[in-house]
């Protein structure tokens, strides 16, 4: 498939982001590049000094709500890109009403315990849905204990065993790599499996 | 019985099996766990009615904080 190809057939999907932090905002950057049509996302966090070592924002927009400063940047890298921002502490109805529409939904959550809420949403009310998750991206190197694995819809990138913690943080390079990797996991299932790969995984 | 859990054959001696029960047997004490079967999300209260069989392809997922 041509890249131009490859963009008519984005170009009419929308991508919903639960979370816009690490994982959200680099996801979204990514997809945006590739030509995504619309993207649906949601974040109640304001940007500190401190985000700016793996998530997509600027100095100069510190103090910003996440979704807008996203929304602009987003903008930024294509400015026919469809942006609904929703500056807002997602819950279980939240999910599903503000996600129906999507095509797919990225989980980008910081907290074990939202991750475990989309899942139940999204099983529960929109079993039709594919929810692409990230789980484990913590610390630096170990390249190759990150994966992807799935269930059914369900489909978790990550290393799934490094949290983060005072002594583990969150760096851009593994942040980056998950993120991408969900990235990569939407284009997988709107584009259908690339014809010409040489993966054994189904 | 023959499982699929987390992509990786396990054969297990037992004549039945609940979502309990395997937990225990591979040690899995995480709190906040995921459990899907075949591709079905089974919830908490369901563990221990949920019997599995020769076969199921079990997802068990460990939820951790980061994103």
């Amino acid at each position: 498939m041509t890249f131009e190809e490859i963009k008519k057939i984005l170009g009419s999907k929308t991508i919903g982001i639960a979370g816009c932090g690490g994982l959200g905002s680099n996801c979204a950057a990514a997809l945006t590049r590739v030509g995504v049509g619309a993207l649906v996302i949601a974040d109640f966090d304001v940007i500190v000094e401190s985000n700016l070592n793996r998530q997509y924002y600027f100095h100069d927009q510190i103090g910003m709500l996440k979704v807008f400063a996203l929304k602009q940047n987003l903008l930024m890298i294509n400015p026919h890109v469809k942006v609904h921002a929703f500056d807002i502490r997602l819950c279980i109805s939240d999910i599903v009403e503000i996600f129906r529409g999507c095509d797919v939904i990225v989980e980008a959550f910081d907290k074990a315990e939202m991750k475990h809420m989309i899942i139940d949403a999204v099983h529960t009310h929109l079993p039709e849905k594919h929810l692409v998750m990230g789980i484990g991206m913590a610390g630096w190197g170990d390249n190759d204990i990150i994966h992807c694995r799935k269930s059914d819809k369900l489909i978790v990138c990550g290393d799934e065993s490094n949290e983060v913690s005072d002594q583990n943080p969150p760096l851009a390079p593994r942040v980056g790599v998950v993120a991408s990797m969900q990235a990569n996991a939407v284009l997988e299932i709107l584009l259908g499996k690339n014809p010409l790969s040489k993966s054994t995984y189904n | 019985m023959k499982l699929t859990v987390n992509n990786r054959e396990e054969i297990i001696d037992r004549e039945s099996l609940n979502i309990t029960e395997l937990l225990e047997e591979k040690k899995f004490s995480f709190k906040m766990l995921v459990i899907k079967v075949n591709g079905q999300l089974i919830k908490k209260p369901e563990y221990n009615s949920t019997q599995l069989k020769d076969g199921d392809d079990v997802m068990v997922l460990h939820l951790i904080s980061g994103g």
